[in-house]
């Protein structure tokens, strides 16, 4: 294998296992809240979170450019006080995975909080558990299968993120340019043997994913 | 040891409105399936607010609407056996019971875990989980975990609705030996007769979210003043076997059925 492709594969890697552990952190508090929780404005709070699921890439990628760029409303206190914009960084490839795959462990983790029998979290209650304590001895555990097949499934579509990645991390050989960056500039130049190459690895590593990800969702269900 | 309940809340189907209260006894929620016995418990033990009321334990007021008194489940101190037992399927018998200790040291959780395993015949059973059990073994796992904590009350829902009468038999024998070993005040909600007439120290029955009739058995059975208690005192004793329970040589009525 020649380095730009080994480049490829290492930073798609190093991206999505950032991007997955940052959803994990994050999603899994998210979907507690949205699975558990009754207050006005939930469903829109919902809504918002998933809404990367339907949009296209380039509307996310829009919007983190709008967000983070040197000019752009968080951008560029960020750049006024470090001089330095998260923009054409791996970083950026990190924030877009993030964005575009924190949906699907959010809807799955939600789903798995939600199959947790009322009962046993009652039980827990009634023999002098706290909320907290429930979640991390009784809800957590039950819905692990669901929390590993949403973080699976979040990595293998944060390995995939083209879009939203090109339109903020730029596909800057040596710097940014992912599997898929990679496949794309690979075809459009015409070279054949690197695009195979690339499309059968990426292919091979995504049908896995999937499949552990349907494995765990067949136990839970 | 007394449990005093007054509550009232609106229903899709009626209003719950019931007072009743009981002392160290087993008090039997009898009648109809959706007569309101299930939720009173639930309000009891905290998993469902009343409209008004009060609730006490003890002296110890649980909730009181006049005074805004509601106590979180975790503060109320009863054990609650529900009707599916609600056992966690991902712990070992041993965790199951263990987690009841709650906020017990390590070493007296351990030591209280054993003696229950020993006193819900449950050794040898400590490693395997609940899915691997019978409906008795699962019954017996159930009250250990429920009694570890030493709850000042017991919280019965239905606990032998699913089981076949022989096993239900050994558990209405556990249950009045229980009842003999933990002297607090214990309310158990059926809808079965037989099951009311054996174990009741005192009958509550219920019928559309109100009491019909409240006594001891032989005063509810005597005379009885609705439909349900006619037909809990229509269930003779013609109508029941007597099965004698083995080891422990006691008899229990079981219906015919």
């Amino acid at each position: 294998m020649d380095t730009s492709l080994l480049f490829s594969l290492r930073l798609s890697l190093q991206v999505a296992s950032v991007a997955t552990g940052l959803i994990v952190a994050i999603g899994v508090p998210v979907a507690y809240v949205l699975a558990r929780r009754s207050f006005r404005g939930k469903e829109i709070l919902d809504m918002l979170f998933t809404l990367p699921l339907v949009l296209p890439p380039t509307v996310i990628g829009y919007y983190l450019i709008v967000l983070l760029g040197r000019n752009g409303l968080v951008g560029r206190y960020v750049y006024g006080w470090t001089g330095w914009s998260v923009m054409f960084t791996w970083y950026a490839a990190v924030i877009a995975s993030f964005v575009v795959a924190l949906p699907l462990l959010i809807k799955t983790t939600r789903a798995a909080f939600e199959s947790v029998d009322e009962n046993l979290i009652r039980a827990s209650y009634t023999l002098g558990h706290s909320e907290y304590r429930t979640a991390f001895k009784v809800i957590l555990p039950l819905a692990k299968k669901g929390i590993v097949a949403g973080a699976v499934l979040s990595f293998a579509r944060a390995m995939g993120e083209f879009g939203a990645t090109l339109m903020i991390s730029g596909n800057i050989p040596g710097k940014t340019d992912t599997m898929p960056l990679a496949i794309y500039s690979a075809a459009s130049s015409g070279d054949r043997m690197q695009a195979n190459t690339l499309v059968l690895l990426f292919t091979l590593i995504s049908g896995s994913f999937l499949y552990m990800a349907n494995k765990l969702n067949k136990r839970i269900l | 040891m007394s449990l005093t309940v007054r509550v009232k809340k609106a229903l899709d189907a009626f209003t719950l409105d019931v007072e009743w209260s009981i002392n160290n006894e087993l008090a039997v929620l009898f009648g109809c399936s959706g007569a309101g016995k299930s939720i009173t418990l639930q309000m009891i033990a905290g998993l469902l607010k009343p409209d008004e009321g009060a609730i006490r334990l003890n002296g110890r007021t649980l909730f009181d609407s006049g005074c805004r008194v509601d106590l979180a489940p975790q503060e109320r101190s009863f054990g609650y056996v529900f009707q599916d037992l609600a056992l966690f399927p991902h712990m070992t018998v041993r965790e199951n019971i263990l987690y009841g200790a709650h906020g017990m040291h390590k070493d007296m959780r351990e030591q209280r875990a054993s003696e229950m395993i020993l006193r819900f015949r449950l050794s040898g059973l400590e490693r395997k989980l609940p899915n691997r059990m019978s409906g008795g073994q699962k019954q017996r796992v159930a009250f250990a975990r429920a009694l570890i904590g030493q709850p000042k009350a017991l919280l019965l829902d239905e606990p032998f609705s699913a089981l076949d009468n022989p096993l239900r038999l050994e558990m209405q024998n556990l249950l009045k030996q229980v009842c003999r070993e933990f002297p607090v005040p214990v309310v158990l909600v059926t809808h079965d007769l037989p099951e009311a007439r054996a174990l009741a120290d005192k009958l509550i029955i219920y019928a559309d979210g109100k009491i019909m009739q409240a006594g001891t058995p032989g005063h509810v059975l005597s005379s009885p003043a609705g439909p349900e208690a006619e037909l809990l005192a229509g269930a003779r004793d013609r109508d029941l076997i007597h099965v004698v329970c083995h080891p422990c040589n006691c008899s229990l009525p079981i219906a015919q059925s």
